[in-house]
């Protein structure tokens, strides 16, 4: 799939005649447009709904939307919800030969962003068994970090640090399979991979932080605070970044930033999904 | 089942004849995975064809994703960008229903508009399903539904008839 992309057609035929639909309750750049590509690298037809302008604003129950588009005969969701467990409810309630993909659901994963951070740092790191990853920022509600922390528990990395300010770090992370950091210059020791996250400033109702400077100042990525992970260590981000805020613009844009080859890796991780999970059922085929 | 040795030397002996009579120019070899590709590099060193060879794996192209889902083992074409008006030497280890050629042509067409393709295989064996038909081969053999063909290699190329219980469909 990787190798589609550079091809001079770009587009493969393997979905031809499937119908895709983005269904997009939340705002997205990223994950929208590249499943979009994905879905058309693949040939399917692919329709982006953003529910802003859809009749859930008029007062049509989500069930009832999907009920529409199930007799518009579709052969895929892929769900953007900001409530926990949306993909899920609605995967519950369509059709058996519909799939359903979770492309972020409240504060709960975002399997797609991990798999696609997990095929990055393979590209590479190579042997995750070696590797000692810090996951750094809003961890309280990132639905990213969730997902790479259970990617990477399942994988076997050999440590999975969290470094973040108390009022960010949900209860008993502990529990999750990592170890827990509160400052920068000590969780970067010996890191091989760090993976920024962006502060989820539209999701924190109370003052969980002082500042945004503060915040910088304490938790924010400088090529200074990189040095002291290892040398070869790569900096990655979901996006999008708040340059200044959680990374410093010439670590966002640096030699060892592999952020914009995690955007292009996405469409083509995205691809596979797809077309697994396109493919016929045991069962059904 | 013939010598491999013997099949190799009758398709390069082919493949001589229709480059003359076709007036192919500066061919590019391509060979479709697996041993396409094994049978390609062989033709390729044989008829001195210096460009590196082109390789297609047509998984994305098989007309069968809706019964067999995608293989789990895809790997990546490697065509040059520019095939406009090239001539496409285009080669394949045992040509049977049709099917991979059709994918593959269709794989070749996305990349550019060639001049020309001819097509070589090592064995034409009967089963053919769609009208296409290969321009050279190594030899044309008959065979029953239940028996195939298969090709180890790349070093040493061997060939040999297996018998399977269900039908085979490639």
């Amino acid at each position: 799939m990787l190798a589609c992309q550079t091809n001079k057609s770009k587009k493969v035929p393997l979905l031809r005649g499937k119908t895709i639909v983005n269904l997009f309750f939340e705002n997205s750049t990223r994950t929208r447009t590249t499943f979009e590509l994905a879905a058309k690298r693949l040939s399917a037809d692919v329709l982006s709904m953003s529910i802003a302008t859809s009749s859930t604003s008029k007062g049509e129950s989500l069930l009832d939307t999907i009920r529409n588009l199930e007799a518009m005969y579709v052969d895929m969701f892929i769900v953007r919800h900001g409530i926990s467990g949306a993909a899920h409810f609605i995967a519950r309630h369509t059709a058996p030969h519909i799939s359903v993909i979770n492309a972020g659901d409240g504060q709960h994963a975002h399997p797609t962003q991990a798999m696609l951070d997990m095929f990055t740092i393979r590209q590479i790191k190579k042997d995750f068994a070696q590797l000692k990853v810090a996951i750094i920022g809003d961890i309280l509600h990132s639905r990213v970090a969730r997902s790479q922390i259970q990617a990477l528990n399942t994988l076997g990395a050999a440590e999975i640090r969290v470094i973040a300010p108390k009022t960010l770090l949900p209860a008993h992370v502990e529990t999750l399979g990592v170890t827990v950091s509160h400052s920068l210059d000590e969780g970067l020791q010996d890191i091989d991979v760090i993976m920024m996250l962006r502060l989820q400033k539209e999701r924190m109702t109370s003052a969980l932080l002082p500042s945004e400077s503060e915040y910088f100042k304490c938790f924010g990525l400088t090529e200074s605070k990189l040095k002291i992970a290892k040398p070869d260590a790569i900096v990655m981000h979901p996006g999008p970044i708040n340059r200044g805020v959680e990374i410093e613009s010439s670590v966002a844009d640096g030699p060892q930033s592999v952020i914009l080859r995690q955007v292009s890796n996405g469409i083509a991780v995205r691809m596979a999904i797809l077309s697994m999970a396109m493919q016929p059922k045991a069962g059904h085929a | 089942m013939q010598d491999i040795n013997d099949l190799l030397t009758n398709l390069e002996n082919e493949l001589k004849q229709a480059w003359y009579k076709r007036q192919l120019v500066n061919p590019l070899m391509i060979g479709i995975h697996t041993g396409g590709v094994w049978i390609a590099e062989e033709m390729r060193q044989r008829l001195k064809l210096t460009e590196p060879l082109g390789v297609l794996d047509i998984s994305f192209y098989r007309d069968d994703f809706s019964e067999i889902g995608v293989h789990p083992d895809v790997k990546p074409s490697a065509i040059p960008n520019h095939i406009d008006g090239r001539d496409i030497i285009l080669i394949d280890d045992v040509f049977y229903t049709g099917r991979t050629v059709r994918a593959a042509l269709n794989e070749i067409f996305d990349y550019g508009r060639p001049k020309q393709i001819l097509l070589g295989v090592l064995i034409e064996r009967d089963g053919k399903q769609i009208p296409i038909t290969p321009d050279c081969v190594g030899a044309r053999i008959a065979l029953n539904a239940n028996q195939r063909i298969k090709l180890t290699g790349p070093t040493p190329l061997n060939i040999h008839t297996e018998t399977t219980s269900t039908e085979a469909s490639s």
